[in-house]
């Protein structure tokens, strides 16, 4: 039996940072990389093609916040509006938040993080992006050229029969996406399986890893369903086949069984890679291993597989029968007690840690706060005779802001300024990070708190007018929503800046243990310089001497 | 304009109260979770802020026990939630017997209701306080949502089906009445009122409110308007089932299954006479879809179908009218079944394909 003695764990011990060749200066030009493999480049057009989405979405949001200013809906028509809604949630949703942290963050760290020299399939990676942007392409196009006016749920016999608007391309560039979707989830699952460094078990993999990987379990077996619903909405349009609209026969509420088959476990292919984040954060920047690694770990296999299990709870006044409604609450529950164990499990972690108040913790923090209330709040939604009131109101509305914007985005603005460094070589700006990080976090309790309020006093969504009484909690909640709006441009402008003026960062500028940190920054194509060999979990921040490492 | 502001909507029925009961155990539980959480992270975060860059931390791995305490305990608390939402629901779900029933039929973008007496509004419902009142909703065009904010109660209004909620109304006032389901353009403009009135007003409105008779008197109406009786009456001509004492009976199927005679049995059988064929019978009825709109009397089809429903409930052994040779067959029915001449079809003293009702 032999210990090893060491204060700083490292794999590989890292190579001096000299600024050598990476992977943002091995070639130059378009063309490497338009036609890249390396997947830290696939992650970086990512990047962008998101972001310019996220800032479409969130200008759709802005303008129907400025409407809801009055009750009279004074600033759009009413058709208008019912576009703006439906671009909001469709951009954000397929075009930001269900692809965003894997295929960033993701595709960037994940092959890293298992010492890997890239996916399982690169090239594949590279086909995943471009058939990303053609998707977004057909769906911007529909936009642009008159828009949709659906909701981003896409309700037949509404969107079958009723709306004479462009859901045809909308649906088609979703459908188109979605492929992007099943390879992206396919690579991971292959690279997690099959290209792990030796010595990397389960067992010691990055809690992150973890949750990309239950994520990509969740993006194979969900986007099929949602392809074909939407897909079967095309052809009820065009061929006038009975299969959602009850006067030709069908049946409008399996479309809605269908799509929330996909579209419930979509809210945990936003959320879980989050989670995952904030495991690696709190460890970090609490120098302190993960308290429950195996629970925190399982929790994400068990979200994804009772994730499944809950759809029709969208569906508790829609006509459902008591007992399958009690069932889908009672699941509903079920899903709820992961989720509650990992916040548990990142509070007892920073207990007797070494709390360094670092941007990216701030964004953890925020999220857990933020999605410990969106959490909360969905209790109150699997209770059936709260549902029955509070369905369809603002009350749902700012229960799934708080879930995929108070916890995703935070997330993942937590886990970009973290790996902001690996990726660019520069420090971002830590003062601007923090003023971020509190203007978000303030922004948007702002916003949305006030809608737990309305919904509760009866506002449906999707209302471009509303009843008088309603406007002091409405001119509350844009009120925030205008504060959100700086919290999320100020990165923009410094990350930016950071490009060109941002500190060298070193190889690991916040010393932690993951296999990402041991290589310069930013990495070289082949990640690094010889194949780590992994004798110990991820989260030995602790002196070893007093750890079995070998017996 | 502050003091305006409602931070909570009036509780107007009886199960109002139970919803918000629910809300404050919901608020109390979670929100001392939360408030828990937070003052832990905060006082960590404070008590083990970084001192040097060369702080040492314990390798604490996890406890087994605090995992199971903080699996279980949540997990007690989310049953008692669900099974307090399951009883208001289970509630909800069940009308009282004998409550009056007043339909509901919704439509881009107005509510149009007919009550038993007949009285029919646009976007607004007249209730008595202090009564439950049971309403059987459906919808002529998309899904719509009938929500009262003050009665905690909605339910999806989804086309082809009859859904039903009710409510027990215990205050006296102007409610809202929203649709809460996206329905297109002029989804928000979807609103009115629900009026709950006192008995003596509510008897006063009722009597102040055209009506041209009550719903199955205008249900025999369009039944006598659309020629139903040229089949569906006694004599030598009867060329399908009688109506009487139908409702809620069992019917057998020429298929060979049977269906419960209901509101949404009486509908199919209308629009899709070919889907259920009653045991012993032929199918030759000519569908009514896209017949039954009265522009004139602004009249909808699912409103027409509601009427003609009320009618047929209300229909006993021997009220069918009387069918008279004046009246030709309607457009688009065969005038005698398929290769047989008229005196073969042999009128059974019973139609074979039904039950007594119990």
């Amino acid at each position: 039996m032999s210990t090893i003695t060491q204060y700083v764990p490292q794999a590989v011990p890292p190579p001096p940072s000299e600024p050598g060749e990476n992977y943002l200066n091995a070639a130059f030009g378009l063309r490497s990389w338009l036609l890249t493999t390396d997947h830290k480049r696939i992650a970086i057009l990512y990047l962008v093609t998101v972001t310019l989405m996220f800032f479409l979405g969130g200008a759709a949001a802005t303008l129907i916040r400025l409407n809801l200013m009055t009750p009279y809906g004074e600033l759009v028509n009413a058709d208008t509006y019912n576009k703006l809604f439906t671009m909001h949630g469709v951009l954000m949703v397929w075009f930001f938040l269900v692809p965003v942290i894997p295929v960033v963050l993701g595709n960037f760290f994940l092959p890293m993080m298992i010492g890997a020299r890239d996916l399982a399939f690169p090239r594949l990676n590279l086909a995943s992006w471009y058939i990303f942007i053609f998707g977004a392409a057909f769906t911007l196009w529909a936009i642009t050229v008159g828009g949709v006016d659906t909701g981003w749920t896409f309700y037949t016999p509404f969107s079958s029969k009723s709306s004479h608007t462009n859901v045809i391309p909308t649906l088609t560039g979703i459908v188109i996406s979605g492929f992007s979707s099943i390879a992206t989830g396919l690579n991971f699952v292959v690279t997690v399986h099959r290209m792990r460094a030796p010595g990397l078990t389960w067992g010691r993999l990055p809690l992150f890893i973890w949750s990309l990987y239950a994520t990509s379990i969740i993006l194979l077996l969900a986007t099929p369903v949602l392809a074909m619903a939407l897909s079967l909405v095309i052809i009820e349009r065009v061929f006038q086949i009975g299969i959602f609209d009850p006067s030709l026969g069908g049946d409008p509420l399996l479309f809605q069984h269908l799509f929330w088959f996909y579209s419930h476990p979509a809210v945990y292919i936003m959320v879980l890679p989050g989670m995952g984040i904030v495991s690696e954060l709190i460890t970090c920047f609490a120098r302190k291993h993960i308290f429950g690694y195996t629970f925190v770990a399982w929790a994400s296999i068990g979200i994804a597989v009772l994730s499944f299990l809950v759809w029709a709870h969208h569906m508790f006044v829609a006509g459902q029968a008591v007992y399958s409604a009690m069932i889908f609450s009672i699941l509903s529950y079920a899903v709820a007690v992961p989720s509650a164990i990992k916040v548990f499990n990142w509070t007892a972690t920073l207990y007797r840690g070494s709390v360094s108040y670092r941007a990216p913790l701030l964004f953890a923090l925020g999220f857990i706060g933020l999605f410990t209330m969106g959490g909360m709040t969905g209790l109150f939604l699997a209770a059936l005779g709260m549902d029955m009131h509070v369905h369809d109101t603002y009350f749902i509305i700012a229960h799934f802001h708080f879930i995929m914007v108070g916890g995703t985005v935070m997330a993942y603005m937590g886990g970009l300024h973290y790996w902001w460094p690996k990726m660019t070589g520069r420090m971002y700006p830590e003062g601007w990070s923090k003023l971020a990080a509190l203007i978000i976090f303030v922004g948007f309790i702002l916003t949305f708190l006030p809608q737990f309020v309305l919904g509760y006093l009866g506002m449906p969504r999707r209302y471009h007018t509303y009843p008088p009484e309603f406007q002091v909690l409405n001119v509350m909640s844009s009120a925030g929503a205008s504060i959100l709006a700086v919290g999320y441009l100020l990165p923009l402008v410094y990350l930016i800046w950071s490009l060109g003026y941002g500190e060298p960062a070193g190889p690991n500028p916040w010393g932690a243990t993951g296999l990402e940190w041991q290589t310069p920054s930013p990495p070289p194509t082949d990640n690094f310089v010889a194949t780590p060999i992994v004798t110990y979990g991820p989260y030995e921040y602790s002196p070893l001497e007093e750890t079995e490492l070998v017996g | 304009m502050v003091a305006e502001v409602p931070l909570f909507p009036e509780q107007a029925s009886t199960i109002a109260g139970r919803v918000d009961g629910l809300l404050y155990f919901l608020v109390a539980v979670t929100g001392s979770v939360t408030l828990l959480v937070t003052v832990l992270i905060l006082y960590f975060a404070v008590k083990y802020r970084r001192r040097s860059d060369g702080d040492r931390t314990p390798r604490i791995l996890g406890s087994f026990r605090l995992e199971l305490f903080w699996t279980v305990t949540p997990l007690f608390f989310f049953l008692v939630m669900f099974y307090w939402g399951a009883s208001i629901y289970n509630d909800v779900s069940r009308p009282p017997d004998g409550a009056p029933e007043v339909y509901v039929v919704g439509k881009q973008w107005m509510w149009k209701i007919q009550h038993p007496d007949g009285q029919r509004e646009i976007n607004e419902l007249h209730l008595p306080v202090g009564r439950p009142v049971k309403l059987i909703l459906t919808s002529e065009d998309v899904i719509h949502d009938f929500f009262v904010p003050a009665f905690r109660t909605k339910v999806d209004v989804i086309p082809g089906r009859y859904v039903t909620t009710w409510f027990h109304p215990t205050r006296v006032g102007t409610y809202h009445l929203f649709c809460s389901q996206y329905c297109g353009t002029n989804h928000a403009g979807m609103v009115g009122s629900v009026v709950v009135m006192g008995e003596q007003d509510y008897d006063d409105w009722l009597a102040g409110t055209r009506a041209e008779g009550s719903l199955a008197l205008q249900g025999r109406k369009l039944f006598l308007k659309l020629q139903c009786d040229t089949c569906h009456s006694p004599g030598p001509h009867q060329r399908a089932p009688l109506l009487e004492n139908l409702y809620g009976s069992t019917v057998h199927l020429e298929d060979g299954g049977t269906v419960t005679a209901d509101d949404a049995y009486i509908r199919e059988s209308i629009l899709y006479p070919e889907a259920k064929v009653v045991q012993g019978w032929r199918p030759i009825m000519p569908t009514f879809k896209g017949q039954l709109a009265d522009k004139g009397s602004e009249l909808t089809e699912e409103e027409a179908l509601i009427q003609l429903a009320a009618f047929i409930r209300t229909l006993e052994p021997g009220q069918t009218p009387v069918r008279t040779e004046s009246f030709p067959a309607p457009v688009g029915a065969p005038t005698r079944p398929k290769g047989k001449e008229p005196a073969s079809v042999v009128v059974p003293e019973r139609p074979p394909g039904r039950e007594e009702p119990p």
